[in-house]
């Protein structure tokens, strides 16, 4: 740990400052609650914003976890985990179980969070509205008077036009029939374990200094009609080269060698647990 | 060395630093960070007004680190900003008291209180000077030194503003001063309409290239076009903060170098016409971008249907770090959301085959 800089990096005053912008967002689900933000030696737009959560609820007796794309060793997460490290000296590890704490970019561990787990996520556009109306001034107000009908009608005008609502990742939830969110950019398929979990999800958004929450055992439900449902990505056919998996989310790659499309899970520490079970 | 972004990081990432610092150290000649500090001072200067951290030494420093880039030198001190407690507040600057090095204005001729052409580098002829390797720092500045100590200072006497004599006149409109406590764009997040406390913050804080291309569509037609320089001045002001045992007392702590700027441009007051003032104000000397904040203050005061009218589009987008940041974030891996994004297009073109 480095003496120079205070545990975990921020000074205590802006540590409480982050604390209290939590607890009003864990108050009103789903709410996008403004916070000063404060600039990190990671970049902005790098996950700043999860960063700093994690640096204002971490103590000495927290074990970490941090994934992006589901791996525990990407380059992203292996420069964050360090960041940590460097000012706090806390236990880290890559088993989802282990962590109380766990900070993600675009997924949510395939192994169910218990009550004693939170899960940061980085958040690049909080804002679930801006892909129909770019003036936060305007979106403000719509989510004021839960004003959602550009919305729908963007997902109906998708069905018209392609038979499909074509939107990928960042596929918009309501919370509690209140608020809208974009539960960031976490595929479609990781969208149904946001309902009515166990552990707290936190969102956090450095650069557009917004942080937003769902607490536990709260309804959460993606944008679908009645007569056409919800679609997540899907596998079908396809499994995991490494352990086999059909039930989780693959990344498809093509071999370096043999120049084949190859599948294999994006959450490499749910991998490797099923490898290790199948194996033995 | 070839990487996978997913695993193997760590080894990567140190290698890669290793590479930096080879790149960085260039030569066998080491850089001194009291040069930079000196010898660049205006592009310490920009550093300090993008990073909203009056530190020259720090700013040279962090330039010496990061192979003089301006967006690395800005994050790095605002970074460290981010881990100083803040004890006090500055008391309210009076600018009509500035120790001035430079003082023009292109609206009038003779202004009360005089122009100081001061240091510029407007009137020089930009040819590569190719004898500057062989000329020695020393012998100017012993020089310079040795006029000075010749001289008899002369006392410092508050200069009033162009604006002044207009307002007087009815020209500008006056406004009683008002002390509402600033907002702090540096601890609570921008919202909009915002207020001009925190416009003026945001914009010396921004980038100054985006500000100037800004400021520059203004005056090619996408905006009120062709504001005048009243007055720009540069020079020095004292800071002070509230003395701890006795909140009537102050203590100065130092002073900064500043540039400011009011522009003048017409506009309608009712049947006739009125000047209306845009102002900016930065650390350091940094003149074009004073202007430019000037120029857009005087915009976004007006509204419209420009980009430099709209509040929002301006100031969400100037700030070095979050562009920087945002865009440099393109490269991180984006296997799922990509994943993702491949299925939704794969589904509507199987959809369309059937």
């Amino acid at each position: 740990m480095n003496r120079n800089y205070n545990f975990a990096f921020l000074d205590e005053g802006s540590k409480r400052a982050v604390r209290r912008a939590i607890l009003n967002a864990v108050a009103i689900p789903g709410y996008q609650v403004p916070f000063g933000s404060r600039e990190l030696p990671i970049g902005r737009g790098w996950g700043t914003g999860g960063i700093q959560l994690t640096l204002s609820l971490i103590g000495p007796d927290d074990v970490l976890k941090v994934i992006d794309q589901g791996s525990d060793e990407s380059v992203n997460a292996v420069n964050i985990k360090q960041f940590v490290g460097l000012c706090t000296d806390v236990k880290t590890t890559t088993d989802t179980r282990e962590a109380t704490l766990i900070q993600t970019r675009h997924r949510i561990p395939e192994i169910p969070m218990t009550n004693r787990q939170i899960l940061v996520l980085q958040v690049p556009i909080p804002e679930p509205l801006r892909i129909v109306e770019a003036r936060e001034e305007v979106t403000k107000k719509m989510h004021g008077e839960k004003d959602y009908a550009p919305m729908w009608l963007e997902l109906y005008e998708s069905l018209i036009k392609y038979r499909q609502v074509t939107i990928a990742a960042e596929y918009p939830c309501i919370v509690e029939d209140r608020y809208m969110i974009n539960p960031s950019p976490i595929p479609k398929f990781d969208n149904p374990k946001l309902h009515r979990a166990e552990c707290l999800y936190l969102f956090g958004a450095g650069r557009e200094k917004k942080i937003y929450a769902i607490p536990p055992y709260t309804e959460v439900l993606s944008l679908s009609f009645d007569d056409v449902p919800f679609e997540k990505e899907s596998f079908k056919g396809k499994r995991c080269r490494l352990c086999g998996s059909e039930n989780t989310y693959l990344d498809e790659m093509i071999a370096q060698t043999t120049g084949e499309k190859v599948f294999q899970c994006s959450d490499t520490s749910y991998c490797q647990e099923v490898k290790s079970y199948v194996s033995e | 060395m070839a990487y996978v972004a997913v695993s193997g990081g760590k080894k990567a990432i140190e290698e890669s630093i290793a590479l930096l610092s080879y790149y960085k150290s260039g030569t066998d000649k080491d850089i001194e960070t009291v040069s930079i500090e000196h010898k660049m001072s205006l592009l310490v200067d920009r550093v300090m007004s993008e990073a909203g951290l009056y530190a020259k030494a720090y700013a040279a420093l962090a330039l010496k680190q990061c192979e003089g880039s301006v967006e690395e030198a800005v994050f790095l001190l605002r970074a460290y900003r981010s881990t100083l407690t803040r004890n006090y507040y500055t008391h309210t600057v009076d600018t009509n008291d500035m120790r001035l090095v430079r003082r023009i204005s292109a609206a009038f001729k003779d202004i009360l209180g005089g122009q100081i052409l001061g240091a510029t580098y407007d009137y020089t002829h930009r040819l590569i000077d190719f004898d500057l390797d062989s000329k020695s720092s020393l012998a100017t500045l012993s020089a310079q030194r040795d006029k000075l100590a010749t001289l008899t200072p002369e006392e410092i006497v508050p200069c009033p503003r162009v604006s002044d004599q207009l307002k007087k006149e009815g020209l500008i409109d006056s406004f009683p001063i008002d002390d509402t406590k600033p907002s702090d764009v540096t601890v609570s997040m921008l919202e909009f309409p915002t207020t001009r406390s925190a416009r003026l913050q945001t914009l010396t804080r921004a980038d100054t290239g985006f500000i100037s291309g800004l400021s520059y569509s203004v005056l090619r037609g996408f905006g009120q076009v062709h504001p005048t320089v009243g007055e720009l001045r540069c020079g020095y002001v004292e800071l002070c903060v509230p003395y701890l045992f006795d909140e009537a007392e102050s203590i100065c702590i130092g002073e900064i170098l500043i540039t400011e700027v009011e522009c003048f441009n017409e506009t309608n007051d009712k049947d006739r016409l009125k000047l209306a003032m845009g102002y900016g104000a930065v650390f350091g000397r940094n003149e074009n971008k004073a202007i430019a904040i000037a120029v857009i203050d005087r915009e976004l005061e007006q509204g419209g249907p420009y980009p430099t009218q709209n509040e929002e589009f301006v100031l969400t987008h100037g700030d070095s770090l979050e562009m920087n940041g945002f865009i440099s974030h393109l490269k991180l891996p984006h296997y799922v959301t990509f994943q993702s994004k491949l299925d939704a297009v794969r589904k509507t073109r199987r959809d369309k085959n059937e």
